[in-house]
């Protein structure tokens, strides 16, 4: 499947060969095989524990597989140095409590880390990147608030822009829309699309809500127990057997989608 | 902060202080220099100081005659000069240099482990020193070189020992990175302070000198002590210095500093040693004088926020400020311990700011 995908596709800015993941002794995944191209969207769905954010700490680096090959830009993971790394793929981080009180501005600041020199610190350019990031978020009129003040969906919209100020071709996202409202969760499927669409971004996301999964991406992989087990567009992804099948309940109780026996308008 | 943000609009009254803040935070390297012109001025002023009272102007006069060699026509006496240039100047510098490398040390404790209630002494170097002091007081022989007697000597490795046994032991254990280091820090100073407990149990007539060690104080301070824990002070600081982007990067978890590029495992090794190496110097020179190292951060970073690009050389100043004015105050309260001081003019401050700060800090 790897080297058909390689003949058709541009080469693919991140590749999976074959691999193997485990903490400690326990597989998680097992002789996955995968190849995004430059600019897709694509969303990892399955079950809580089928190994979706495993394979994702493997494209950023922080999981070294066991065996076989993760690649970006046709180079091992393994062998970029972490600034290099964070250069092209961003990672829009977990919603952790902050130490120290710190402001909107400052946060999405770090964003430019990866970009910074060690001595002069953030230049001109960095500034800029950090306000058209908040800009673009739309968080302008929360600049100079306390970052810890901000609503759940107001946070997950600031580290977005953490990751915009990152300026990587690929844009890496753990379940971005839990907590949040529908408003929210909107707003931030809306910024993925926007920075697909303008900066052709490549964005990898692992997302519970199917709905979400079919209406903004593409591409959507099913995992399930450890392996990719269906990739390809929504509509011939998410099927009622395949959902009744990894995820043990009746696609009824959704709401209508690729999965509705009647074809429902999108 | 909290007036304007909210987009509230800010009380008159209020408004210029707000203002004041906000070029603050904006121009932390002007607040540097005027951090540091002050410090100048207050070691001109605790030199000057003391049982024997100096004017600032034959206090500057003698510094530029003994080191640039310039003569201004001011004239002094050979006891005024004793006075200035062989005990005051070696004390009042001792000071600053201790409160710059124990605030500096604090500032890298606190981001390193994320943690707001971390200081220099946290991770188990205030015991170990303690007890090497202890031993190197029990043990009857005395060596001295170049004025660095056992106590120093052994104040110095005890502590580095006791991070490196921490940092060792917190590798084997099943918990995340900096969990673990708090919970080994803890135990194994738990288990270097009973071993100081017993020291001084036995210690009988030595007592009072290991107690005057935990207390700290600079009466101790020479030339040629400054000379050999200077270079260690620096070099640890200008270290940690150009890590400033890693304790950034750790502000949002491990997790995400690795995403920003930083090298977690290899950056906390190296940050752990540069802060350990910084605090064992200080506290080899002074005993242990806490509050410095977990206070002043805090101050600067309500005063600049969270960056450590502005955080930690405003901490080296505004540390060396602070003990500088309590070495003066012990000294002209009759001697009474440094640690003492710092805490009694620090802690109502800082107090004062948190009241101040509302909103936007929680510790």
């Amino acid at each position: 499947m790897t080297d058909l995908g390689a003949t058709v596709a541009p080469a693919p800015i991140i590749e999976f060969r074959s691999v193997t993941l485990a903490y400690g002794r326990r597989e998680i995944v097992r002789a996955a095989d995968l190849a995004i191209a430059p600019g897709e969207r694509v969303a990892l769905v399955g079950p809580n524990g089928a190994g979706k954010s495993t394979l994702l700490r493997a494209v950023t680096g922080l999981l070294t597989p066991v065996a076989g090959r993760v690649e970006v830009d046709g180079r091992e993971v393994a062998d970029f140095d972490r600034a290099a790394l964070a250069r092209r793929i961003a990672v829009v981080p977990q919603l952790a409590v902050l130490p120290f009180s710190a402001r909107v501005e400052e946060i999405v600041a770090l964003g430019r880390l990866p970009h910074e020199d060690p001595i002069r610190g953030p230049r001109p350019a960095d500034r800029a990147a950090v306000a058209e990031a908040i800009d673009r978020v739309g968080l302008g009129r929360l600049l100079g608030r306390d970052a810890r003040e901000l609503s759940l969906g107001e946070r997950q919209l600031l580290l977005v822009a953490l990751a915009i100020a990152q300026a990587a071709p690929i844009v890496v996202l753990d379940e971005p829309t839990v907590h949040l409202d529908l408003r929210h969760q909107v707003e931030v499927m809306e910024l993925l699309i926007d920075l697909n669409a303008r900066d052709g971004t490549t964005v990898l996301a692992v997302l519970h809500d199917l709905n979400l999964a079919a209406r903004y991406f593409p591409r959507v992989l099913v995992v399930a127990d450890g392996r990719i087990v269906a990739d390809g567009a929504p509509a011939d992804v998410l099927t009622a057997p395949r959902i009744r099948e990894v995820f043990g309940v009746d696609p009824g109780i959704l709401s209508s989608g690729p999965w509705s026996t009647m074809p429902a308008g999108r | 902060m909290t007036a304007t943000s909210a987009g509230i609009p800010a009380a008159r009254t209020r408004t210029r202080r707000t203002l004041l803040r906000e070029a603050a935070r904006r121009h932390p390297r002007a607040l540097f220099g005027g951090v540091m012109v002050v410090l100048g001025a207050l070691i001109v002023l605790a030199i000057g100081f003391g049982t024997v009272a100096i004017a600032p102007g034959t206090t500057v006069a003698i510094t530029l005659h003994r080191v640039l060699g310039i003569e201004t026509g001011a004239t002094w006496s050979a006891a005024s000069e004793a006075i200035v240039w062989d005990l005051r100047f070696p004390r009042v510098l001792t000071a600053a240099m201790v409160g710059a490398a124990l605030a500096v040390a604090g500032a890298t404790f606190q981001g390193l482990l994320r943690n707001p209630l971390a200081d220099p002494y946290v991770l188990g170097t205030a015991s170990g020193a303690a007890l090497g002091a202890a031993v190197a007081l029990l043990i009857p022989v005395r060596i001295v070189v170049v004025e660095f007697g056992l106590v120093h000597a052994f104040a110095f490795v005890g502590a580095l020992l006791a991070i490196t046994v921490v940092y060792r032991l917190s590798r084997l254990s099943a918990w995340s990175g900096m969990t673990s280091l708090l919970l080994t820090g803890y135990a194994v100073g738990s288990l270097l302070a009973a071993g100081l407990a017993m020291a001084m149990y036995l210690s009988g007539a030595t007592l009072r000198q290991i107690f005057a060690f935990l207390l700290g104080g600079f009466e101790a301070a020479t030339w040629p002590r400054l000379a050999i824990a200077l270079p260690l002070v620096v070099i640890g600081t200008a270290g940690i210095l150009w890590r400033a982007r890693v304790l950034n990067g750790l502000m949002l978890g491990e997790e995400a500093a690795a995403h920003l590029g930083v090298d977690v495992k290899r950056e906390r090794a190296i940050l752990l040693a540069l802060g350990s190496l910084v605090t064992a110097a200080a506290v080899a020179v002074s005993g242990l004088i806490g509050f410095v190292g977990l206070v002043v951060p805090h101050v600067v970073r309500l005063v600049v926020g969270p960056s450590a690009r502005a955080v930690l050389p405003l901490s080296i100043a505004a540390g060396a400020c602070l003990l500088v004015l309590a070495d003066l105050g012990a000294r002209l309260l009759g001697d009474i311990p440094v640690g003492v001081v710092s805490a009694l003019v620090g802690a109502p401050f800082f107090l004062f700011l948190l009241r101040r700060a509302q909103s936007g800090y929680e510790l």
